[in-house]
């Protein structure tokens, strides 16, 4: 375990200030700050529109901001494309998880776990399954499944692959974008073990609607409403405040908050 | 030995045996044949595996294709003479841009260089800015469009409409004597088996599944930290190399460049013949632009208006009902009577 509750003050790893997003003259992110120190695990939640999806979008490169600034290791994001951040360390998952269907299993791991190799090595085949794909293999519980078209996985299958392709990647910080969603209760629990081991070596940020996943995973919680910060605290806290029962809870209170 | 090496071994014997058994018209057809199916390999690899799809193969076949005719041309017209055509144009002096071309070394480095660097120029500054799909088809279109009607405007130097005819020697080799052109055939052949080769290294390598992740998810391939501009790039450019070299071979075997061979249709000619067999599967494409060329020999002897009528219906068809080609056939007739199916990917 590294960060929580180590005795030096953790330094921020991820460090958004003045975040604003326009999209056609609505702003989905207004005012936005939001820190994550080394090691955290970290949930972000709120209602629908609330900007959560949009806060990593433009971490990963993949939106502009209007303005405001996105610092990560004290290098600043903003205006760096795509693959640029990937490889200062910043990584993530889509909330409909991408596999490449065409490729096997290991191959789209073996992608993810080459993408440092310089051009020239890339121009020769693959010759058997390095540590890390294999430990991300079985990580991601796919090892029999291994030699198949990653196009027959099922939903969750697929998000483990994306998960366990992003963690051969060894990344800095993790974007998981709604990880369960859509997902059968039981592969829901095995995301959450999957999803407590990678926190115990990694920093991640979890966007989540899923309230029981929330409860039985989340350390920290941010909850976004209307494109900034409402609270952020742990579980206990955030669901006692009455604003956020308010703006997000309140809506499903029977459901949500118990 | 698995099909894939059988028909690899039946193939190369049936090449090898060409020369001694086909007239020196029908060898030089099928030399004409095998032109086209190195430009194939690259579209294959270009399309097929990279989807991308490149209207204007005939731009980088016409550009090594010169290159190439220019060094013939000086060299028939020795030291001191013009190139006939600049002759019947009036040109009284060896313009600037031909001078280098004497050279020999200097014209085999420009058949590679040259449509290298041309589009790998074209797609840094295309893919960086994620033109794909229809657009870059249509430009890539336009591109051959602009080549053609520079080509046929700069008269004095290219030839105009005609292009450049009349080629008698190729770096030593008579190529009125029917010794020149089986020894031009198995240069060519060489050239083909040696690029199907590369192809097929390159599409089982790490960049070859790197290419096929660009072409499924261009999108999520970004977020595993490569730049797919960059891969597409590279990708596009060999396909250019190869339609340059199959430019550059082609003008020793017919005996002519011209800017009709290099439009449009000529262009899109070349992707039929790759869809037909099969764009996927780089040796579909090649037995697909070889068929298709020879079924269009076949029939421009007979009934040549009825042709194009025929290309265009067979195209549509195999898009429709066939879109793996006739190597999709092949492999589920494969699957079908049960032999465990070989790899197909390259």
């Amino acid at each position: 375990m590294t960060g929580v509750g180590s005795p030096t003050p953790p330094a921020a790893l991820l460090e958004v200030r003045g975040l604003r997003v326009v999209f056609d003259g609505f702003a989905a992110i207004d005012g936005l700050d939001f820190t994550v120190e080394e090691g955290e695990l970290r949930f972000l939640i709120g209602p629908n529109g609330a900007g959560k999806t949009t806060l990593i979008d433009v971490v990963t490169g993949l939106t502009k901001p209007a303005a405001g600034s996105v610092r990560f290791g004290g290098r600043e994001l903003v205006g760096r494309r795509e693959h640029h951040i990937v490889r200062l360390g910043v990584g993530r998952t889509f909330q409909t998880a991408t596999v490449f269907e065409e490729l096997t299993v290991v191959e789209n791991l073996d992608l993810a776990d080459s993408f440092r190799l310089p051009l020239r090595s890339l121009l020769r085949r693959r010759r058997g399954v390095s540590d890390a794909v294999a430990s991300a293999l079985e990580a991601a519980d796919l090892t029999a499944l291994a030699d198949k078209p990653a196009g027959v996985l099922s939903h969750g299958q697929r998000q483990w692959l994306e998960i366990g392709m992003l963690l051969v990647q060894r990344p800095k910080l993790l974007l998981l974008d709604e990880p369960v969603a859509g997902m059968s209760r039981s592969e829901r629990e095995r995301t959450g073990e999957l999803l407590h081991r990678i926190a115990s070596t990694h920093t991640v940020v979890v966007v989540e609607h899923d309230m029981e996943f929330l409860r039985r995973y989340a350390r920290k919680v941010t909850v976004m409403h209307q494109g900034h910060v409402l609270r952020e605290g742990s579980v206990a806290e955030v669901q006692e405040d009455p604003r956020v029962r308010e703006v997000y809870l309140g809506r499903a209170k029977g459901k949500a908050v118990t | 030995m698995t099909w894939g090496r059988i028909s690899l071994v039946v193939c190369v014997v049936l090449l090898a045996l060409a020369p001694l058994t086909l007239s020196p018209f029908r060898l030089g057809l099928l030399a004409k044949y095998l032109c086209f199916a190195i430009v194939a390999v690259g579209i294959a690899l270009a399309w097929g595996q990279g989807g991308m799809l490149t209207l204007g193969q005939g731009v980088f076949f016409g550009l090594g294709g010169y290159a190439m005719a220019m060094y013939l041309k000086l060299e028939e017209a020795g030291s001191a003479g013009l190139p006939d055509f600049m002759v019947w144009s009036g040109v009284e002096e060896l313009p600037a841009l031909w001078k280098p071309f004497g050279n020999p070394v200097f014209a085999l480095a420009a058949v590679v260089l040259v449509p290298g660097l041309v589009a790998f120029l074209l797609g840094l500054l295309v893919f960086r800015q994620r033109v794909r799909g229809a657009y870059f088809a249509i430009l890539s279109q336009a591109l051959a469009a602009a080549f053609v009607i520079l080509l046929v405007g700069q008269q004095g130097l290219t030839g105009g409409t005609n292009g450049m005819t009349n080629f008698t020697g190729f770096f030593g080799l008579d190529l009125t004597d029917p010794n020149g052109q089986r020894a031009v055939y198995a240069i060519a052949a060489l050239v083909l088996g040696v690029l199907f080769l590369v192809a097929k290294l390159l599409v089982r390598s790490r960049f070859g599944r790197l290419l096929v992740a660009v072409r499924d998810g261009e999108d999520r391939v970004r977020f595993l930290g490569y730049d797919p501009a960059l891969v597409k790039t590279i990708t596009f450019t060999v396909s250019a190399v190869m339609a340059g070299l199959a430019g550059a071979l082609f003008v020793p075997v017919v005996g002519i460049i011209s800017p009709a061979m290099l439009g449009i249709v000529p262009s899109l000619e070349l992707l039929v013949g790759v869809a037909v067999g099969g764009r996927f599967v780089l040796a579909g494409a090649i037995a697909g632009a070889i068929a298709v060329n020879y079924a269009k020999t076949l029939f421009s002897e007979d009934f040549a208006e009825g042709w194009l009528y025929l290309q265009g219906g067979l195209f549509v068809l195999v898009l429709v009902f066939a879109p793996k080609g006739l190597a999709g056939v092949v492999e589920s007739v494969r699957e079908r009577f049960g032999r465990k199916p070989v790899e197909v990917t390259a």
